[in-house]
Parts: structure tokens; C-alpha cells; sequence
């Protein structure tokens, strides 16, 4: 291990940008603002073909830092959502969301908490995440990696598909479902497992496969070895700093904690 | 000379708001936070009518209606006000069970105006297969393709509109329109799902004005599907007209926390709901203010 000090919002970026490596030329959309700055990440180091947009809806040539205007940078291209619809409907973009709640098949949860007549939490609302589940993929974040979050059972409102059988007839999953990457708090999960299950990819630095078994409503795969989630470089840590000039990275976790735990909490 | 004197589709807000009905499936432009018409909005609010079903990428529209108690159903892929991401009123109205819904994806809304602007009974997606949306009876039918592939679709239903109410920022008295904001979203499909459309435009000016050889792009629709318009100066506010004028965050703070309490719903209500449009503005802050707000980050 270096001795290069990190945060874990900065952990978390450096993770999530992997989830954009091998895309290519795509649309590529972090939902929030760590998500975001990983996808601009990933376009400023490995990727450099991902187009990536100020969140309205201009394509900029050098990703947006988040709390800067598009007037402050070059614009590539135009992105209204009658665009993004046509476009992601053919399949060319990778996004990474946020949702509420997330199940042993991936399928998750943005719409509502409880009964969905009446619930007990109404949230948003399915937005696009119906059809952008089937048609392109998709990796998901997750700030807090709970019981409440990972949920036993399903989710209480399915708004993005996942690989439950039980919902295709013929147990066919559809073409473009393509579940990726889950970037936690704990740990990196795919969907690597027997039949699409949920694995455990890489634990963060000093957490343990205990906290996040525990921490999860579903049992995870768990392969023989699992490699320790790789710390960011001094060179990402100082692309980070300039693709987030104003520090949001260090307002979205609880108290910006440091990317290596000590001891696991109790 | 073409005699126009039939073509005055001018209206007030007010009268707009008259030729709605009780019962009436109204779709809703803009998107969330931006370019919604608001003051129509808040004529509807105002008004007798009742047991509306509202279609709307939605934002405080919907809340407002929510609050007022116009809702009988709504269709919708989300409700928010971006910067808030949750509305307050919606969620209200959501816990408390007093909405019909139609929860749909943010395509598939797309997908049914375009339907009925194309005056099909359905169109065919893939998308809500593997989720939820699909348990809601509307959306219980299924088409399988004809072709080799067999492949089996969701037959969606035309979301056929009896009004759109739309915000433009430019018309002459004939709804020659202009929407100069960086994104169109939906509104064209909004007018042409819709038996009749109404729009409220920041400035009226004469048909040589809107110097269409110059902004084509920016006529949204041809002037057969506007029925009427009403010259209504930030109209949207407190969402956005960029480039006219930016969302007003400072009201959607004020805005959000008219959602604590009943009481709280009817102080704001009597300051900016209940108000002719002069006071309106002068309530949020005045011209100078409201032209000048800052561009938010998304």
C-alpha cells in the first residue's frame, strides 16, 4: 500500500469509474454528484471517447465539473431529451443511478416506499428507469450500503428490470439488460454470480466481507478471493481535484470520512 | 391581403381557465422545473373546476393542483423539483392516497402523446417489461410481432389530451409560436395529442417579429394546433423560460415549505395563488428581481 491519504467520496470515484472502461464511444450518465464526477473520471483518463452533458442539455467537450456552468466551457453537442430517449432506446449509453432500494436481482426502487396506492414514503417516481434498464446498461450507487437499501425479498416498487426470471415469459431475459457495476460505501458488486447473482467484486480498505454480508438483505457470492478495492493514484487523485474544483465530493458522505477504515466499526 | 381578423386566438389566462371542463384529461408542458405555465397553473388552481386527470413530466404544476385538490388521476413518470428532488405537495397528496395514478416511464409518456398525435389506438414498447408499471391495468395488454422475431410487446394506450396547456416565449396573435429555450421536451406531442391547446407566451408581437426565416427551429408547431394565447410576462415563474429568465430557487424554498402544514398551504396560497398576476409578480419579488435570477447548476 502507498502512503497516498484519500477520502472515501474519492474511493468511490475511482470505483465507479471503472463501471465506463471498456465502453467506448457512448453516452455516459452518473446520476448524482460522486457518480458524476466518475464518469468524468473515466472520460479524462481511460475513456476519453465517452460523451458525457452538463445535466441539461449540451454535450461538453471537457466533462462538466458539477456546480459550473456550460457557458464556461466548449460545447460538442446537443442533447435535449427527445435525443437522449432516441438515443438510449438504441442502446448507446451506460448510466449509473442512485436508487432507493436494490434486490437480489437488481431490480430498484425509486418510486415508493410501501403500498403503491398509498404510500408510505412517495419518492419520485419511475423517471426513465424502466426503459433505460432494458436497453442499455446500467451500474448502480449506493452512499449507504444498509439492509434498507439491499433489501430481502423485492423491492416494493420494480421501476428498473433485473434478472428475475419470474417477471419473462419464458424466464427469457430481455436483450439489452445489462446490470453491471454496484459501487456501496462497503464494497464494488457485480452481477457476475451463477445466473446474474449479485458477487462480491472488491472490498473497500479495511472493511471486511462480514460488515458487508451483514449489511446486505441477500445472500452475495463470494468468490474465493477478494481482491481489496485499488486506492486512487496521486494522478486520479489530482484529475479528481480538477474535474471538482468546488469539493462537492466532500459534502455528499457524512462527514467526508477517510477512504481507509481503522478497525471495523463495531 | 389574407383577412386575419378571424385568426385573433387571443385570450386572458382567465378565460383559458373558462374554457376547461370538470373531468377534463389535461396535459401539462415543460419539464419539472422549466418552462412550465404557471400562471395558468395558478388560474386552475383558482378556479371550480374539478376531478381533472393531469399528464405531466411534472414539478410544481402538479403539486399545485395536488394541493388545490384539482387531481382526480395523474399521469406521470416522476414528479420533482430537481434542486428538490421530492415535491412536497405530490408526496402529500400520495400518502394520504388521494390520487389516481398512472405511474409510467419517462419514454413511454412520450410514447403515448405520440400515439395519439399519430391518432393510433396504441403503440408498442418494450419498455416496463421486468417492472412494476406493468401490474397497472392500463398497461395490461400485450401485441406480439407479427414478424419472424415473435416477439412480445406492451401495448401502450394513446394518451389522448382534451387541452394542453403549454408556456412559448414568443407568439403573434395567431399562434405563430416560438420556444427559444434550449430544450423543446415534449410540447410538441403535448399540442398534437391534444383536441385544443393553449398557450401563454412571454410577449405577443406581430407576425414579422418572430422572424421565422431566422428561428424555424424554434416553431414548435404549426399555428392549426394553437388554439388559443394569452400574453402572460413570466408566466412560468417560478420555474424557468431560459432564456428569458432562470428558476427562482429562492421561491421553490418558499414553495416547498407551504407544503409543512394546511395552514402553511393557505398563506401561500393567498400570497401567490389567490392574486392577480401584477400582484403575483410583485409577491415574488418584481420584474427587476425575477429577470436577473442567476442560471441554477443541474
Amino acid at each position: 500500500m502507498s502512503n497516498i491519504e484519500f477520502s472515501l467520496a474519492e474511493l468511490l470515484i475511482v470505483a465507479g469509474a471503472e463501471a465506463w472502461r471498456h465502453d467506448g464511444e457512448v453516452m455516459g450518465t452518473g446520476i448524482g454528484p460522486l457518480p458524476r464526477i466518475a464518469v468524468s473520471l473515466a472520460k479524462a483518463s481511460f475513456n476519453p471517447k465517452l460523451a458525457t452533458t452538463d445535466g441539461e442539455c449540451w454535450y461538453t467537450s471537457d466533462p462538466l465539473p458539477p456546480g459550473m456552468k456550460v457557458a464556461d466551457v466548449e460545447v460538442e453537442g446537443w442533447s435535449p431529451y427527445e435525443r437522449v430517449f432516441s438515443g438510449l432506446w438504441g442502446g448507446r449509453r451506460h448510466a449509473m443511478g442512485a436508487p432507493v432500494q436494490l434486490d437480489r436481482f437488481g431490480q430498484s426502487n425509486i418510486s415508493a416506499i410501501g403500498d403503491h396506492a398509498k404510500p408510505k414514503a412517495a419518492m419520485l417516481g419511475a423517471r426513465g428507469f424502466p426503459g433505460n434498464s432494458i436497453h442499455h446498461p446500467n451500474s448502480f450507487f449506493f452512499p449507504q450500503h444498509t439492509t434498507r437499501a439491499f433489501v430481502a425479498g423485492e423491492v416494493d416498487y420494480v421501476c428498473s428490470a433485473g434478472y428475475n426470471p419470474a417477471r419473462y415469459p419464458g424466464g427469457k431475459f430481455p436483450a439489452g439488460l445489462d446490470l453491471r457495476l454496484i459501487v456501496t460505501e462497503l464494497a464494488v458488486l457485480d452481477f457476475r454470480g451463477k445466473n446474474h447473482a449479485i458477487r462480491v467484486r472488491s472490498l473497500h480498505p479495511g472493511v471486511s466481507l462480514e460488515q458487508v454480508c451483514d449489511n446486505t438483505g441477500f445472500p452475495l457470492e463470494r468468490p474465493e478471493t477478494i481482491p481489496t478495492t485499488p486506492a486512487p493514484t496521486a494522478e486520479q487523485l489530482a484529475l479528481i481535484a480538477r474535474l471538482d474544483p468546488r469539493s462537492v465530493r466532500k459534502t455528499v458522505l457524512k462527514n467526508d470520512p477517510p477512504g481507509i477504515r481503522q478497525e471495523s466499526a463495531a | 391581403m389574407t383577412d386575419m381578423t378571424t385568426l385573433d386566438k387571443r385570450l386572458t389566462v382567465e378565460e383559458i381557465a373558462g374554457r376547461l371542463k370538470n373531468g377534463m384529461t389535461i396535459g401539462i408542458g415543460g419539464w419539472a422545473t422549466r418552462r412550465k405555465p404557471m400562471a395558468l397553473v395558478r388560474a386552475i388552481a383558482r378556479s371550480n373546476l374539478k376531478d381533472l386527470t393531469i399528464v405531466s413530466y411534472g414539478g410544481p404544476d402538479v403539486g399545485i393542483l395536488a394541493a388545490a385538490g384539482k387531481i382526480r388521476k395523474l399521469i406521470f413518470a416522476f414528479v420533482s423539483l430537481d434542486h428538490y428532488p421530492l415535491e412536497p405537495h405530490f408526496r402529500n397528496a400520495r400518502q394520504a392516497g388521494a390520487l389516481q395514478i398512472l405511474e409510467l416511464d419517462e419514454g413511454m409518456l412520450h410514447w403515448g402523446l405520440r400515439a395519439a398525435a399519430m391518432r393510433m389506438p396504441f403503440l408498442p414498447t418494450r419498455i416496463g417489461i421486468g417492472t412494476d408499471l406493468l401490474k397497472q391495468p392500463e398497461l395490461s395488454n400485450r401485441v406480439t410481432s407479427p414478424f419472424a422475431d415473435g416477439e412480445e410487446f406492451v401495448a401502450l394506450p394513446a394518451l389522448k389530451l382534451d387541452a394542453a396547456l403549454l408556456h412559448v416565449h414568443r407568439s403573434d396573435a395567431r399562434g405563430n409560436v416560438l420556444t427559444l429555450s434550449p430544450d423543446p421536451f415534449f410540447d410538441e406531442l403535448f399540442a398534437r395529442a391534444a383536441d385544443a391547446t393553449y398557450v401563454t407566451a412571454e410577449k405577443i408581437v406581430p407576425t414579422a417579429e418572430l422572424n421565422l426565416p431566422a428561428n424555424a427551429r424554434y416553431n414548435l408547431v404549426e399555428r392549426a394546433l394553437i388554439t388559443g394565447v394569452a400574453e402572460q410576462k413570466f408566466g412560468a415563474h417560478p420555474t424557468s423560460a431560459a432564456p428569458d429568465y432562470q428558476l427562482d430557487l429562492k421561491h421553490l424554498k418558499i414553495y416547498t415549505e407551504s407544503a409543512a402544514s394546511p395552514e402553511a398551504w393557505a398563506a401561500y396560497r393567498a400570497s401567490f395563488v389567490d392574486v392577480p398576476s401584477a400582484a403575483y409578480l410583485a409577491a415574488a419579488g418584481g420584474e427587476e428581481a425575477v429577470s436577473t435570477l442567476p442560471k441554477p447548476f443541474y
